[in-house]
């Protein structure tokens, strides 16, 4: 009996010692090939939406981000908003204005005032981007990886700041789904090879620490091989990557009776099943976490363009490309 | 009696029948999830036995699974207490038969319907079994009746009301009832099913605001259906370790009120937003009468084996010795407390927390807390049976020892490891330090129950070798097929009619 517990001892001593985790860490910038600053179309029409599969439609277009925010991105939007003041540093975090949610005081729903809110705090392990002599810099070699420890607040801000809006639950589903009743954005199959998931044990992690989950650069599978590690293309049917895993991405709806914000795709530290495209996780705005982040939506005005465009000018008149340099006059 | 005989009809056999394929059950299914998924275990398992995972009927795969797990576990707590309460014996032979065919069809084609493609007969046969199922539950609440009056006690040292009405007897009867209405609320709510109710787990809908009155009575039948389990095992282990005297008097009453206020709470969660309460004060009378039955099942225990110790007037390190002497009768009511660690006290924590801490984190992480102590508590039953059966097929000496150090050492080092994993955020706020205490968690959780499952496969190993025995063990628990137990009361006394009661195993 002494030895036994002698042995849990002994084997309680070996689980404990962890290596130490450095996150930030540097690495070797790994290219995709991926363009985070891509866009595509999604087109109006029918879906089949979350796991019942239910018909849903989605009435306009609407071009969303080929793949999540990055770290670089979102430096540069932070550098931008600080210098026309629309966000501010206060402290070890980045605050902006949020006009507040309607409340209705549900149980369980708290009030979200107007007020100044952390967009993302800075110096917190876990995020690759600093302030450095009143500057925002990334870690060297997450350039290309999506942007974490970003509040929905943070998301929205940088969603705001540019013109675009976060998607909706449903456009970001169908964005990742398509038209067919598939499970995950790429097919109903998951490997290690197509996504970031619980399950990995890719090139970059072997890299940094194979114990420890990691986000991947943005488009990372994409059917390249990184040293002897051969992903899959993981884009969804419309071309957009890394819908599933990686990091979970905040949507933009704001529900009556809750306060919670919803994320959709499942993150590098999750199991296969919340990387469904109808697998959801919520938490209230101000949350901030390692494997979160987001991507943007945008509207198309393609029938107020063609619209204008018939409305303004004699369109047999004008070649295509004119009618765009005069709707962008308009629109200004 | 022949070896099916032996498995398919005496209580003994009929336990150790349901604990094999529960065990290979769980080995097979076991495979397609967590850690088993990175080494592609799940694939070879897939592969090999021709399964259809449609990712879209997870959940509904997942429900099966364990209702027919939690019917296998049912049916051995039917085959204890129809062993162990006195009834007569048509009704034990009927309650046994009726619940073995029932479990037993249910688990093959629900299990068939859920991982091996939609087979729609595979599903009305389920249902059959589970019908019988409930069938033999009827069955076991009309032979429990305790206003019978053959069944009052006879021993004035058990609780009873003052007509001399068994109090146990009542508190299984009570437990019978409830889960027999309890289970009528899933029945319900099943028969609409894709009908305008459709699959989903209860861990999904936590945060949603607006729930069904259909979704709300599964989430209630989950709840109560387990609690009822861990009543009916605890009334059970009061029998095995010979459970009377003051502690039993002062036990069975808050017993008896604690089930009724749990579950009258639990059914009131379709209408009302009550339940919660009504939950804490039943909880506190079942807790109670868990308590009394450690203390007095610990307090025996080194009565009795510091007497057989050799130490006449024993002090505290050899009340602590006699007490740890034998770990398979000192495991259940250890269990008991330890589920205060891992199960209740996180449950009521969280209940009392829900707002500032739990509902702060990602609802992922909820979930995990959740799943994780329901899982746990269904776990600590599973080993509270599997001591019970060491006892029962009479493990002597120095392996009694070591099977039943490793389950409660295994097990605990597991749940406990499973509960800092799930509370992890309360001890390590920072996210990427937590990767630290997961993979130490995720590690000592898997060698625990790595170490459970090991043994308990050599256990049934060795049962099955014993069955290609032509004089093995198995003859002679054939030869006496019912389970050692002191009764509250005895019929062949009170009616002067011996032949049809199930006495044979009863100490007297």
């Amino acid at each position: 009996m002494r030895k036994l517990v002698y042995l849990f001892f002994v084997l309680f001593a070996f689980a404990s010692c962890s290596k130490e985790v450095i996150v930030n860490q540097e690495v070797k910038p790994v290219d995709t090939g991926v363009n985070p600053d891509e866009w595509v179309l999604v087109p109006a029409g029918h879906f089949y939406y979350n796991m019942h599969a239910h018909d849903a439609v989605i009435d306009n277009d609407y071009e969303i981000m080929v793949t999540d925010v990055t770290n670089k991105q979102y430096a540069e939007f932070m550098n931008k908003a600080v210098a026309a003041k629309a966000i501010k540093i206060d402290g070890d975090s980045i605050k902006g204005h949020y006009p507040g949610d309607p409340f209705d005081g549900y149980l369980h729903e708290w009030k979200i005032p107007e007020g100044d809110y952390v967009l993302m705090p800075f110096g917190e392990p876990g995020s690759h981007i600093k302030l450095v002599d009143g500057k925002f810099v990334v870690d060297k070699g997450f350039e290309n990886h999506p942007v974490v420890m970003v509040t929905w607040f943070g998301a929205k801000a940088y969603a705001d700041f540019y013109g675009y809006r976060l998607p909706t639950e449903k456009e970001w589903a169908k964005a990742a789904r398509g038209t067919d009743k598939r499970a995950y954005p790429w097919g109903d199959e998951i490997s290690v090879a197509v996504t970031n998931f619980k399950s990995s044990h890719n090139a970059i992690q072997k890299m940094l620490d194979a114990k420890i989950g990691r986000t991947t650069p943005v488009g990372y599978y994409n059917g390249k091989k990184y040293g002897d590690f051969q992903t899959e293309d993981n884009r969804s049917p419309y071309g957009l990557y890394d819908m599933g895993g990686n990091v979970w991405q905040w949507v933009g709806d704001d529900y009556p009776d809750v306060h919670y914000r919803y994320m959709r795709g499942g993150s590098f530290d999750n199991y296969e099943y919340n990387l469904f495209v109808w697998a959801r996780n919520s938490a209230g705005p101000d949350y901030y976490g390692i494997n979160v982040g987001f991507r943007c939506a945008r509207d198309v005005k393609t029938e107020t363009v063609t619209e204008v465009a018939v409305d303004s000018v004699s369109a047999d008149t004008l070649k295509v490309e004119e009618i765009e340099v005069k709707v962008e006059e308009i629109e200004k | 009696m022949n070896r099916f005989n032996y498995l398919f009809s005496s209580t003994k056999g009929l336990i150790l029948t349901a604990i094999s394929l529960i065990a290979i059950v769980t080995a097979v299914f076991q495979t397609l999830s967590g850690p088993m998924v990175e080494w592609g275990i799940k694939d070879v398992t897939v592969k090999l036995l021709g399964m259809d995972l449609n990712p879209q009927e997870r959940a509904g795969r997942i429900i099966m699974l364990y209702h027919t797990i939690a019917m296998a576990v049912v049916a051995i707590e039917v085959y204890m207490i129809t062993s162990i309460v006195p009834m007569r014996r048509h009704e034990q032979r009927n309650i046994n038969m009726f619940i073995t065919v029932g479990y037993m069809t249910a688990m093959v084609f629900g299990l068939g319907f859920a991982y091996w493609g939609h087979n729609f007969t595979f599903h009305g046969l389920f249902l059959v079994g589970q019908s019988l199922v409930f069938f033999s539950g009827v069955m076991l609440a009309v032979a429990l009746n305790p206003w019978k009056k053959e069944y009052y006690v006879t021993d004035k040292e058990f609780a009873h009301f003052k007509s001399g009405m068994d109090m146990e007897r009542m508190a299984f009867f009570v437990m019978t009832i409830a889960m027999l209405i309890s289970a009528g609320y899933g029945a319900v709510t099943g028969s609409f099913w894709s009908n305008g109710h459709e699959t989903f787990l209860a861990e999904d809908l936590i945060r949603d605001p607006h729930k069904t009155h259909l979704q709300k009575a599964i989430i209630g039948h989950l709840h109560i259906m387990l609690t009822l389990i861990a009543v009916a095992i605890t009334l059970v282990v009061g029998r095995w370790l010979k459970f009377k005297g003051v502690f039993h008097k002062i036990a069975m009453p808050f017993m008896i009120v604690g089930t009724i206020v749990i579950a009258g709470g639990v059914w009131s969660v379709v209408w009302t937003h009550m339940a919660h309460t009504f939950i804490y004060i039943g909880s506190v009378g079942v807790m109670l009468a868990a308590f009394m039955l450690v203390i007095f099942s610990w307090k025996k225990l080194i009565h009795d084996n510091a007497a057989e110790m050799g130490y006449e007037n024993p002090n505290f390190i050899q009340k602590l010795k006699a007490l740890f002497h034998d770990p398979i009768k000192f495991g259940p009511g250890w269990q008991m407390v330890f589920m205060n660690f891992t199960v209740s006290g996180v449950g009521i924590f969280m209940a009392i927390k829900l707002e500032q801490i739990f509902r702060v984190w990602p609802a992922r992480e909820e979930r995990i807390t959740l799943t994780g102590h329901w899982h746990i508590l269904a776990a600590l039953i599973a080993t509270i049976i599997i001591m019970y059966y060491v006892d029962i097929v009479g493990i002597k000496g120095k392996i009694r020892k070591w099977f039943g150090w490793i389950l409660i050492i295994g097990s605990d080092i597991a749940f406990a490891s499973m509960t800092i994993y799930s509370m992890k955020r309360l001890v390590v706020p920072n996210e990427v330090a937590q990767q630290g205490v997961v993979n130490t968690t995720m590690l000592l959780t898997d060698f625990g129950l790595g170490a459970i499952l090991v043994s308990l496969a050599i256990l049934l190993g060795w049962k099955l070798f014993d069955l290609f025995q032509k004089d093995g063990l198995w003859k002679k628990e054939a030869e006496n097929p019912e389970l050692e137990a002191e009764k509250t009361s005895d019929p062949v006394f009170n009616l002067k009619r011996e032949s049809e009661f199930n006495t044979e195993g009863g100490v007297k």
